[in-house]
């Protein structure tokens, strides 16, 4: 893993099922989901967005999230080789997810969702008695 | 596209192959240049350039990179960006669902427009965006010239 060269990754432009209330283009970010015994957790590559700038709405089953990316002070574009605008992502979540728990934090443009799994839904050891 | 071409074409059609030939060339000319559609060398990472009348500001995504890893050395007139993108290793009994985001390393060097002031440059990471600043040589800068 250590040896490999990091290629370009496309950015992938949204395509919102309905329109986008803000101009402009936002993107799909890259996005690590894993789960462990405890809960299932989101990583998304926003950079960009800062702590204030990100959105996490819970609508029934879907998670969406949303960074909103900072301005940057006017200059004069020599060339451009990325596109800038927002993320915007959505997840449909199974009811396994404790969704009074969720815990959302942002690091150096990383967003991590932790997404605790219900109590009914972790795996539990059944004891097997001797008849 | 192909898909209409091909139903509107009447079943008796003399030049059939001649348009299949036009449309195979015209979907290779589309495969050849690539550099039509965008303008960049395709090495990670992407960066974007802008300038004002002092300085160049040069900005990369890096996300999850901090500043002490990321190697930016500068001469006066080029820039090199180098350094390698880890993502911190979850605990062993973890089960991906996705697994979009990459680690690697990357170096990356590219010629200024016009010279710069190396000794002046800054740079900074916030929120995993990289911004080195590159305050142009005094040679560079435009200057106003009155008229007497």
């Amino acid at each position: 893993m250590t040896d490999k060269e990091l290629k370009v990754q496309d950015k992938k432009e949204v395509e919102a099922k309905g329109e986008l209330t803000k101009a402009g283009a936002a993107f799909t970010p890259n996005v690590d989901i894993f789960e462990n015994e405890d809960a299932l957790i989101l990583v998304a590559d926003m950079p960009g967005v800062s702590k204030d700038g990100v959105e996490l709405n819970l609508e029934e089953n879907h998670l969406s999230i949303r960074g909103q990316v900072a301005s940057h002070t006017p200059a004069t574009p020599i060339f451009t080789e990325y596109p800038t605008g927002d993320f915007v992502r959505t997840f449909s979540l199974s009811n396994i997810i404790d969704q009074s728990k969720i815990e959302a934090s942002v690091k150096n443009g990383v967003l991590r969702v932790v997404l605790p799994k219900s109590d009914v839904s972790k795996p539990r050891k059944i004891a097997v008695k001797a008849a | 596209m192909i898909m209409r071409r091909l139903f509107d074409t009447p079943a008796w059609r003399p030049n059939l192959l001649e348009e299949l030939e036009q449309m195979r060339q015209r979907i290779s000319r589309f495969y050849e240049e690539p550099g039509k559609t965008t303008r960049r060398a395709g090495v990670f990472p992407l960066i974007n350039v802008t300038e004002n009348k002092e300085s160049y500001f040069i900005r990369a995504e890096l996300p999850g990179m901090k500043a002490d890893e990321i190697d930016i050395s500068a001469t006066a007139d080029s820039l090199a960006l180098s350094g390698e993108r880890k993502i911190p290793d979850e605990d062993k009994n973890v089960n991906y669902h996705r697994r979009e985001r990459e680690s690697g390393k990357f170096s990356r060097m590219f010629s200024l427009p016009s010279p710069i002031d190396a000794s002046k440059a800054e740079a900074k990471m916030t929120d995993g965006i990289l911004t080195v600043i590159l305050p142009k040589a005094e040679s560079a800068k435009p200057r106003q010239i009155a008229i007497r």
